[in-house]
């Protein structure tokens, strides 16, 4: 490396470069960003290609953007992912029904509750069970996606402020997303990667506490959220590096497949809760927020809006928690497991396994067909959507008349809207490529599955 | 195995509106004529996974039929009667026989699938997407599906288009066989299907004519063979679990 270096030796000691076929090639590692363009500049080459990522800190995750740029102007911009392909659909072949929401709680590791929800609406949906789902599982399903939209919009806002150097956001956002977590673990058991909700219901009922527990964060969140206004939406610095950048039209939106959160901020009030509604949306009241903007700051507005109408979504809720079981009546579908809190954590119901093992051989021989075998679902195809915080999120579901799934495809909602960072990015600066990326909100886990 | 290409016995074949064979290009299978019962697409034979061997549970006997819903007659029901009379209209007006686009329409758990003919994907999406009526503004993307015993139409590419106008839904449908895995892409249609398409390409090898750039993007680059195919292994390892060995997830027991 020396022997090359000694041709350039304006960056023999500085950044460590070699010589390829396609020209000098720098490994950035730091701070010796100024020394490369120095010595970029003096190498006479109008044309640097910029690797960033896989690993930047600010690509959120495994991203790498490969900038074109001629000075701090990007001219072409395109995206590297697979970084994080883990072969979830493909794993789901593999494994049964029930199981299937344990790898797609894992995709968008974000979005769980979304992801849980739209996989079990497609296999609700072949079942043809949709209808008797019981009303408590789905208004808490409900309950679980909007507070899964809140800790999904303040990962957002905080990494998004932390890139722009804003790190204040970025505690606050974690300060508050810790609450939901809170909240999450105690329902589920878990921080992320729950696999609570299941074909036919939920795994198990709201444990003791949880109501008082969400009725304490509504006081709390509803006190926190005014912070980020006037921490940020007036602030002139905050503005001035979010507005008019990432700029996106509504027919661009339309072209890319954008939506969510890109797509309202062109204007257009699509929002699958009201335009194709699920889980009951349409008996709840909240709007959804659109601005004229088309850009990073206009989102920006909307995930905050859209967090103060999941309040709203979450109150409702609560008023509409009537006792009644979480899981469908029919026993050859109904996940037989009990679970109970043990000394060592969550565990089988002690209760359940003496019922089966003592008491009815029937109930042992479904839970024993249940568990190993599962269910069959009758052989066609559905296509479950569901609004997660990023978009349309679209299942489509295969059955082959099995226990396990055909084939279950994603339409994760990153995925697609990661393909209009070219647009977003080109002919802007680099700095403004963060803030572009950022107002996507990707998430590699979903984009990559 | 051998009927995997035959439909259910006992009907006549001619539909409302789907009778068909005629009038395809050269190297396309000819649709299955218009059925009203399920459509057979494979056997599975046996149970546990014991294909070989001495079977001594006679659970090896065991024959189950895949069948998929077959073709629906009208009405359709809901929206869809006037999504496909508009649809079949348009095509009319472009000078398209609507029977030669469209193989089939199935209506299932309240979803319209339209059975598209692969040279004609690109004028039905089009025309989906322009008409007033019709207005299926977003694509959502290209799905790939592998029915390996479905002869000469192993490879399936079905798309989820979303009019926001209308609020509707529709399915579109098209098969490709292995040994021809092409199908035309739709990037000019919806550029949203750009990094769709290269990813059913990645995982099933369907190769989408016209696509701009049509490379892998989750696997390397010098990734052989196609992922998602059923009859790519999932591979993995036997794991030890308190003193017993768990094969790998493939090699386990299936019920399928």
């Amino acid at each position: 490396m020396n022997a090359q270096n000694a041709s350039n030796s304006a960056s023999s000691d500085t950044a460590a470069s070699r010589e390829t076929t396609e020209g000098t090639v720098y490994t950035v590692t730091g701070g010796d960003w100024d020394e490369v363009v120095q010595s970029a500049a003096k190498a006479d080459d109008e044309r640097i290609v910029v690797n960033m990522g896989p690993q930047h800190p600010s690509t959120h995750g495994v991203l790498r953007l490969i900038l074109e740029i001629d000075g701090e102007t990007v001219t072409e911009a395109r995206c590297g992912i697979g970084y994080l392909h883990t072969g979830i659909e493909k794993n789901l072949e593999f494994r049964n029904w029930t199981q299937g929401t344990t790898f797609v709680t894992r995709m968008d590791y974000l979005t769980p509750f979304f992801n849980e929800t739209a996989y079990c609406l497609g296999v609700e949906k072949l079942l043809g069970i949709t209808d008797q789902i019981p009303d408590r599982a789905t208004v808490i399903r409900v309950l679980l996606m909007e507070l899964n939209r809140l800790s999904s919009h303040l990962v957002c806002i905080a990494t998004g402020g932390m890139e722009l150097g804003a790190t204040t956001i970025m505690i606050y956002g974690f300060r508050d997303r810790e609450l939901i977590l809170d909240i999450f673990e105690l329902i589920t058991g878990l921080r992320m990667n729950h696999a609570f909700i299941r074909p036919g219901g939920l795994a198990q009922d709201l444990p003791p506490g949880a109501v008082d527990q969400l009725r304490d964060f509504l006081g709390t969140m509803k006190k926190n959220l005014p912070e980020y206004d006037k921490l940020a939406t007036g602030n002139p610095i905050f503005k001035a590096r979010m507005q008019d950048v990432g700029y996106l039209d509504l027919t661009g939106c339309m072209a890319l497949g954008a939506t969510g959160p890109i797509l309202r901020s062109a204007g257009l009030p699509h929002d699958l809760r009201k335009a194709d509604p699920y889980c009951g949306y349409e008996t709840y009241e909240f709007d959804a927020a659109t601005t004229e903007s088309c850009d990073s700051y206009g989102r920006f507005l909307i995930r905050l809006e859209e967090m103060r109408q999941s309040l709203r979504i979450i109150e409702q809720c609560l008023e509409r928690l009537e006792p009644g079981p979480v899981m469908v009546a029919d026993k050859k579908i109904a996940w037989p497991a009990q679970l109970a809190m043990g000394p060592d954590g969550l565990g089988n119901s002690l209760d359940h396994i003496k019922n089966i093992m003592g008491t009815s051989m029937e109930a042992l021989i479904h839970h024993f067909k249940l568990v190993t075998e599962g269910f069959r679902v009758p052989a066609g195809q559905a296509y479950a959507a569901v609004e997660s915080p990023k978009g349309e999120l679209g299942v489509h579901v295969v059955s082959d008349g099995g226990t396990r799934p055909y084939r279950v495809h994603f339409r994760d909602p990153s995925f697609t809207n990661l393909q209009a960072m070219a647009a977003m990015c080109e002919g802007g600066q680099v700095a403004d490529v963060i803030v572009a990326v950022a107002s996507i909100d990707p998430v590699m886990g979903g984009v990559d599955r | 195995m051998s009927d995997a290409s035959e439909t259910s016995p006992g009907t006549d074949g001619t539909g409302n509106g789907n009778g068909n064979g005629t009038g395809n290009g050269n190297n396309v299978p000819a649709p299955r004529v218009s059925a009203a019962g399920p459509e057979v697409i494979g056997v599975r034979k046996g149970m546990f996974g014991a294909r070989s061997g001495g079977d001594t549970s006679g659970y090896g006997g065991l024959v189950r039929t895949v069948a998929m819903p077959g073709a629906s007659h009208r009405p359709y029901g809901s929206y869809f009667d006037e999504v496909v009379d508009e649809l079949e209209g348009a095509l009319e007006e472009q000078d398209l026989l609507p029977q030669n686009a469209i193989e089939k329409v199935v209506v299932d758990r309240g979803e319209l699938t339209l059975h598209i003919a692969r040279e004609h994907l690109v004028r039905v999406a089009r025309t989906l997407r322009d008409d007033p009526a019709l207005r299926f503004e977003l694509c959502t993307g290209v799905c790939g599906v592998h029915f390996p015993e479905d002869k000469s139409r192993e490879l399936h590419a079905v798309y989820h288009l979303r009019s926001i106008t209308h609020g509707r839904v529709v399915r579109l449908e098209v098969t490709a066989p292995d040994a021809d895995p092409h199908v035309p892409s739709l990037v000019s249609v919806y550029p949203t299907n750009d990094w769709h398409e290269r990813e059913a390409y990645d995982f099933f090898g369907l190769v989408f004519d016209g696509h701009p750039a049509l490379t892998r993007i989750m696997m390397p680059d010098d990734w052989q063979g196609f992922p998602q195919r059923k009859d790519y292994p999932l591979g993995g390892i036997p794991i030890e679990y308190k003193g017993a060995q768990i094969p790998a997830p493939d090699q386990r027991r299936s019920y399928s």
